[in-house]
């Protein structure tokens, strides 16, 4: 029964299964002026909600156009008197080494661990050996654990086998933890690939990596969608790994990030406009691959 | 036994890179984790062990202790807020309404913001200045006529672990929304008609229909939201900084012994979360186990 969030992934990873669209069946007595209160009252709360969710949104775009002298008390919530663009250009000042690095670190991240999380979700789900089940679910565990639990020692292996600090270090961190998520996605993923398909390939003769080459990678570019855009997001919002591995100097955008926000002499209209610029890339992922990260998220729920 | 070995060689080798490599930096270094903590490790030097000492220095550290009641009050707030909310919108959703997509866009864009990021807003928003100098939420309830309600927010040292949860329940909120959605849209079409035909009332369809069906994603949301919970760190660097007393939980307090150098104590509070996380996931990993095995 619990199953149900990682059960529940398929149809969705895929994309092409798309969940049928249930007409709205009208419960009785869905008409008349009791249900048209009801359905006001409804769209009401949702406008209602929507209004609360992008409260902090406008805080930060108005904010970030303001000059020095107008972020006072007085209009904290105002508009901009007039637009001013110097806090975008401090934050960018700030901030641009750290976003190209930023994006030096995601790129390689995502990739090596959906790569690695295909072939194993291909081995668990479809070239099973027996024990599949219990790697599997050792894997998982390792998705759940706290990083501190493992952070000190982490800190002396890593300088141990000579990785730089900074970005060479955060890639070979994030493609190692990224593992459980990245093979769970393939794992459900796969399972929808009918089993007699394997079947008549081993019949015809053709190996394991015969068939994942020519069978199942040919059908995985979905599930690399997932993989991907999961991997990029949570490696680009990290913290953790990021404050124990990295600094400001090498660090990636989060820590650039928490020292322009964390200063003493507090620089709101410049704050504002970096955690704008800090967050854009996944934001343009989410807007337009929206429903690839919608699946990501039900694959994924269960990665913090 | 050569075709045993034919049948098992070529799979373990494909996966055989993974299982090195969580073999070593999840389990080993648990290990080593543990086994840091029972020694007086001083920035990586260590002379030998000593024992639990460093769980008794821990649980004899008010601080510390104020810390893990914080988390706790914390992950409270945060699973009954992200369920209360994720399944309010869920529902008011659920029988499809006009613009749903935009809805369900929007209550779920705080997930792509990383705790960082939002951390800079919510700082702001809950300044804790009242009267004349009041920003943020303060400012925004005085001038809806909500003066009253204006507060010390995360400064405050009974309840400012609270206002934290506040930033995270908005975050997660849409998270949990989708997976009810999922839930709602997973029963069947029949169940309900079936229930209505025998009669049932909205609120029995919803009591012994639906309810039922939709348990099981709670119990994930819970396990999701509350075990995300218990390793808080980002959000309260971003708030309210390391140093802030009235915002402590284990996480601040393993970096703040990380970087003063006492290892040790800094590896005893990773074991102390992973023994809490585990009571929480282990079960749900075994039940799972058990549901792959019986297919």
């Amino acid at each position: 029964m619990t199953t149900t969030v990682l059960e529940d992934i398929k149809p969705r990873v895929d994309g092409k299964a798309k969940k049928p669209k249930t007409k709205p069946v009208r419960p009785p007595g869905s008409k008349g002026p009791r249900a048209a209160a009801v359905r006001t009252i409804r769209y009401a709360l949702l406008l209602f909600f929507t209004v609360v969710v992008l409260i902090p949104a406008y805080v930060l775009l108005v904010t970030s156009f303001k000059s020095g002298a107008e972020v006072s008390p007085d209009t904290a919530w105002a508009l901009p008197e007039n637009w001013d663009t110097s806090g975008w250009e401090r934050a960018w000042e700030r901030l641009s080494d750290s976003l190209g690095r930023t994006f030096l670190l995601v790129v390689p991240a995502a990739l090596l661990s959906s790569v690695l999380g295909s072939m194993n979700g291909f081995v668990l789900s479809k070239w099973r050996f027996r024990g599949a089940d219990l790697v599997f679910t050792l894997i998982l565990f390792g998705m759940f654990i706290p990083y501190q639990a493992v952070m000190i020692p982490l800190v002396e292996v890593i300088d141990t086998m000579g990785f730089e600090r900074g970005i060479p270090s955060l890639i070979f961190i994030h493609v190692v933890y990224g593992l459980p998520i990245c093979t769970l996605i393939f794992r459900n993923y796969y399972a929808s690939i009918p089993t007699e398909v394997i079947e008549s390939a081993k019949v015809d003769g053709a190996g394991m990596l015969r068939t994942y080459f020519s069978i199942v990678l040919p059908v995985s570019i979905p599930g690399f969608v997932v993989t991907i855009i999961w991997q990029f997001t949570s490696v680009w919002n990290d913290y953790l790994f990021a404050m124990f591995f990295s600094s400001a100097q090498n660090g990636p955008v989060t820590i650039g990030l928490n020292f322009l926000a964390a200063g003493q002499l507090q620089d709101y209209a410049a704050s504002m406009a970096g955690a704008l610029i800090a967050s854009a890339p996944t934001l343009l992922v989410y807007i337009i691959l929206g429903r690839w990260f919608v699946g990501g998220l039900m694959a994924g729920s269960v990665k913090g | 036994m050569f075709t045993r070995i034919r049948s098992w060689g070529p799979p373990v080798l494909l996966i055989a890179p993974t299982l090195i490599l969580l073999g070593i930096f999840v389990y080993g270094l648990i290990g080593a984790g543990v086994w840091t903590s029972l020694t007086d490790n001083v920035r990586g030097q260590t002379t030998g062990t000593v024992g639990l000492e460093n769980y008794e220095n821990l649980f004899n550290d008010d601080t510390f202790v104020y810390s893990l009641r914080n988390v706790a009050m914390y992950t409270g707030a945060f699973v009954a807020g992200t369920l209360f909310f994720g399944f309010l919108w869920a529902w008011l959703l659920e029988r499809g309404a006009r613009g749903e997509g935009i809805f369900r866009a929007v209550y779920l864009f705080p997930m792509a913001v990383s705790f960082v990021a939002s951390g800079v807003v919510w700082r702001w928003l809950l300044n804790s200045n009242t009267g004349e100098q009041a920003s943020g939420l303060n400012r925004l309830l005085d001038m809806v006529g909500l003066g009253f309600l204006q507060g010390q927010w995360w400064t405050h040292e009974g309840w400012g672990i609270l206002a934290i949860a506040m930033p995270a329940i908005w975050q997660l909120s849409g998270y949990v929304m989708a997976l009810f959605l999922a839930g709602f849209r997973g029963i069947p079409e029949e169940l309900r008609e079936a229930a209505r035909v025998d009669g049932a009332t909205e609120w029995q369809l919803y009591r012994h229909v639906l309810f039922p069906q939709l348990s099981p994603v709670a119990l994930s949301a819970v396990i999701i939201i509350g075990h995300m919970s218990l390793k808080v760190f980002d959000l309260i660097m971003a708030v309210a900084g390391q140093t802030n007393y009235t915002t402590q939980v284990p996480g601040t307090q393993m970096w703040l012994k990380y970087t003063s150098g006492e290892w040790a104590e800094a590896a005893a509070i990773g074991t102390v979360l992973l023994l809490v996380v585990a009571v929480l996931i282990v079960p749900y990993l075994i039940s799972t186990y058990r549901a792959e095995r019986r297919r």
